[in-house]
């Protein structure tokens, strides 16, 4: 079985639609991040890992509804209290107030839920405390891993391909980046440390997809014969080329993550639709935004400084 | 050797066994998100900010040995204690369950610090209580009960007194009020019954207040709370006062107050007891009369053990002197045989025996009825592993029940082996043979992953689960980019021998660079993450290392193996 075996697409032609397309999901979530600040207070949904406060999953032996456990912690005044995965789990969610210490939140919910419900009756499955402080790091430490995975990365491509390359490589998976974080604005996914694990993750992921094209690239421009082609050619012939691996490789990864998404364990639930949603925009970004940006940037340091053998030649040409 | 079949196979089988071998013998490292248990962060409690740092980094290095310590001493098995950035210790302690998690938390947490003052008389004090009540007017206004909130004043005294009175000797005996004015007419309207007490108190109090609030505003806002203690039972506990649990707050932000510290008589403090006298209606707080200085701290003791006291079958706990602790706790005692002495810990008064005679060697603490064994067990436990330099905050606890971390090992296992027979099925339909081959490499990948985990005493986490599952669907992206190359050569016309050749060199480039990429953003996700990402990170670093391995050496040596007996011009399934 083969498939795409001999696929000519022209994606380079193509690429102002890709651009548009791109735009389009980039413009909405940023909207919606704009959105966010003034209806949840952040342009993320941030969760205790990050903004501080406390997360309690707790476990009922009797069915007990949302509604019972929010009325039994003070109603609507009281901490956000939502379902989760099994039957009879909940999370309970309180922001940190400034002088309490971390587990004084927790203590008043398991007061309250005994008060409502005895104290045989619910299991404290997992609980998150985490100090403001704790949170305004994590948030600053993320953002520098995720800016100098960029900038190793950038080296490390200049170094084995081009600068160019590297730029393009560096585009793409900035693109990536944003779109995943427009897509958890959106659905105000909450941004945890394994949410960020996974978005260093697609960076690492999109950044192999990219890589295994522009190796492509690179051979083609290495083969006889390969100064005279148009690199537009050049270009598409290596993205149709790796084609096939393109598809199989997302296919095989996005099979285990489904698996891990349908079957897996609850708690990574949200991890693991980002990773998915991560696999697939890297894919496209490899295709539709990696390669066409390495023809833009070729095209933009050609018309602010010609290449040094083109200048040579036509000064060959002219006679002295 | 390695270029042989015969050597290839030789390595792989090493590698395989070396592995194996790892797995079993270390097995695998659970996180604390996959066998229960509670992960903490503390920091030295610094709330304005005054400690140097390198104050600081003394403080949790001392902290450090403590927590160790007592860990040590609680027997948890494997626990985590480490320094983070400075300024912070890191606990993990794994396997534990809610109960044993709020012990430990509290074993962490308490200061422990011991020491020994001697209790003064009463009087000592209230020969300064106008001195003090002046400083409170001041420092507070002169309706500094009210404006904090107590609703009744003097009335509200004089009433606790008579309450007092019910309690302590039964209803009916004389009053004998030390109150002001107030609280003198309030205890004339006092009835025997504590309910009909009650609504007297709201009639004359609601009568009252204009009165007391405009013309005779309350200039004894301190002494007004402070009780005297006369009961029969108080012999051994002379040097105290009794406040309304009500008026608890109050009375300790008094004397919270530097000023009105100052305002003391010299060499005097007050302290709390760690216990309420009483029940039901009335609840009052001990407050001791002590000398300022301790004569003796926990850092002189020896040893500490919880027993049970035979006749009174109550926890309490014994506890030994060393040499000098002896000498000086034989002295102090010696000359003050008859007078109590307060047992203090943490600032708050365990207890304040009458000293009966010279005691040099050793002594004990009693924790009072209806305290639970393992109270005292922890009690002794902390003070023989010694007092916490400073006090510790916690700044982040995270904690996983024993049964949910279950449930993730057993969904993750699952999700992996229908994540991995998922690959298997894609990559037999598409590449037939040469998909087995990559199936079987696979394998031995998988097995390599995690020995390398074992070998490297790294923890597997929920994180580090998904990671391998997902280096699953990644492992065979090398796997693929060789077929991919094979086929090519094969569409080129080239012989099967050759084609094999070229396509494992040619697709060498792709993977290399493609891996490196991965393996630095994992290596920056290790140093961002903590716990349970940092596992993450450490199965995706060896996961690209191991797939390296499996795909160029394993699969190709698979490939040798499946092409040994066919022609070069023979076609190959793939």
């Amino acid at each position: 079985m083969r498939i795409f075996g001999s696929a000519s697409y022209r994606f380079i032609e193509g690429r102002k639609k890709a651009y548009i397309v791109s735009s389009i999901a980039i413009l909405a979530g940023v909207v919606a991040m704009v959105l966010n600040i003034s209806a949840i207070g952040s342009w993320q949904n941030y969760g205790v890992d990050f903004e501080g406060g406390s997360l309690v999953q707790v476990g009922f032996s009797q069915d007990v509804t949302t509604g019972d456990v929010r009325s039994a912690l003070g109603g609507a005044n009281g901490p956000d209290v939502t379902e989760f995965a099994g039957e009879n789990e909940f999370l309970i969610r309180a922001p940190q107030a400034e002088d309490a210490t971390v587990n004084q939140v927790r203590e008043e919910i398991e007061s309250s839920l005994t008060q409502a419900f005895g104290s045989d009756s619910y299991v404290v499955e997992r609980t998150e405390l985490v100090g403001p402080k704790i949170g305004a790091e994590l948030q600053r430490k993320a953002a520098f891993a995720i800016l100098v995975s960029f900038a190793l990365t950038l080296v490390y491509i200049a170094i084995r391909f081009e600068l160019r390359f590297g730029m393009a490589a560096v585009i793409a998976t900035m693109h990536d980046i944003l779109i995943t974080l427009g897509f958890l604005a959106i659905f105000r996914v909450e941004i945890s440390l394994p949410t960020v694990a996974a978005i260093l993750t697609i960076v690492g992921y999109s950044l192999n997809d990219t890589i295994v094209v522009f190796d492509r690239v690179r051979e083609n421009m290495n083969k006889k014969g390969a100064r005279k082609r148009e690199q537009i050619d050049l270009v598409n012939q290596s993205i149709n080329e790796t084609l096939p691996r393109t598809i199989l490789t997302s296919g095989t990864t996005l099979a285990v993550l489904l698996a891990l998404l349908v079957v897996g364990p609850a708690v990574i639930r949200d991890f693991s639709v980002v990773l998915i949603l991560g696999v697939m925009i890297g894919t496209y970004s490899s295709i539709f935004v990696a390669s066409p940006a390495l023809i833009d940037i070729d095209r933009r340091m050609g018309e602010k400084k010609p290449r040094r053998e083109k200048v040579a030649k036509a000064e060959d040409a002219i006679p002295t | 050797m390695f270029k042989t079949m015969r050597g290839r196979i030789i390595a792989i089988v090493l590698v395989c066994l070396a592995a194996g071998y790892q797995l079993w013998s270390n097995g695998l490292k659970l996180g604390l998100d996959l066998q229960g248990g509670i992960h903490l962060v503390l920091e030295v409690e610094d709330p304005e900010n005054t400690l140097t740092v390198e104050a600081r980094a003394d403080a949790i290095d001392q902290a450090e040995t403590v927590v160790r310590n007592r860990i040590d001493q609680y027997g948890v098995e494997e626990p985590l204690i480490q320094q983070s950035g400075g300024d912070r210790l890191i606990v993990e302690l794994a396997g534990i369950d809610e109960e044993g998690r709020t012990r430990a938390r509290d074993l962490i947490q308490q200061s422990a610090f011991l020491e020994f003052k001697l209790v003064r008389p009463v009087s000592e004090i209230e020969s300064a209580l106008s001195r003090i009540d002046r400083v409170i007017v001041n420092e507070f206004g002169q309706d500094s009960l009210s404006a904090l909130g107590r609703a009744v004043e003097g009335s509200g005294a004089g009433a606790s007194q008579q309450d007092l009175e019910n309690i302590l000797f039964g209803a009916g005996a004389d009053s004998t009020t030390e109150g002001d004015s107030v609280a003198a007419t309030d205890s004339a309207a006092v009835v025997d019954s504590m309910a009909e007490a009650d609504s007297a108190i709201e009639a004359d109090s609601a009568a009252a207040e204009p009165e007391t609030s405009q013309d005779e505003p309350n200039l004894s806002p301190f002494g007004s709370l402070l009780l005297r203690d006369d009961s029969p039972t108080a012999g051994s506990v002379a040097g105290s006062f009794l406040v309304d649990n009500a008026d608890y707050e109050i009375a300790n932000l008094f004397l919270e107050n530097p000023r009105v510290q100052n305002a003391f008589p010299r060499g005097i403090t007050l302290a709390w007891a760690d216990e309420l006298v009483g029940g039901g209606a009335g609840t009052y707080q001990r407050l001791y009369v002590l000398e300022e200085d301790n004569f003796i701290t926990g850092d002189f003791l020896d040893d500490a053990q919880a027993t049970r006291d035979p006749q009174m079958n109550e926890p309490l706990v014994n506890f030994q002197w060393n040499r000098a602790g002896g000498r000086q706790f034989g002295r102090v005692t010696g000359a003050n045989i008859g007078n109590s002495i307060a047992i203090i810990l943490d600032g708050r008064v365990v207890s304040a025996p009458t000293v009966q005679s010279r005691i040099s060697t050793s002594g004990q603490i009693e924790m009072g009825p209806g305290t639970p064994m393992e109270q005292a067990a922890d009690l002794a436990l902390v003070l023989r592993a010694g007092a916490l330099p400073v006090p510790l905050v916690i700044m982040e606890e995270r904690t996983v029940g024993p049964s949910l971390g279950q449930d993730s090992i057993d969904q993750g296992r699952l999700a992996g082996i229908v994540g991995l027979f998922m690959v298997l099925g894609i990559m037999i339909l598409y590449y037939r043979m040469a998909g087995v081959l990559a199936i079987g490499a696979l394998a031995i990948y998988v097995l390599l992953v995690l020995g390398g985990l074992a070998g490297l005493n790294a923890t597997l986490t929920l994180p580090g689960i998904a990671g391998l599952i997902l280096s699953i669907g990644m492992a065979v992206d090398a796997n693929v980019l060789i077929f991919e190359r094979i086929r090519e050569e094969l569409l080129a016309g080239r012989a099967t021998r050759t084609a094999v050749e070229e396509g494992f060199g040619n697709a060498f480039s792709a993977i290399l660079d493609a891996n490196i990429t991965t393996l630095i953003t994992a290596l920056i996700l290790f140093q961002f993450g903590t716990g349970p990402v940092q596992g993450f990170a450490v199965t995706l670093s060896i996961g690209i290392v191991a797939s390296f391995f499996s795909a160029l050496y394993v699969t190709r040596t698979f490939f040798l193996i499946y092409l040994s007996g066919k022609k070069s011009s023979d076609p190959i399934s793939i």
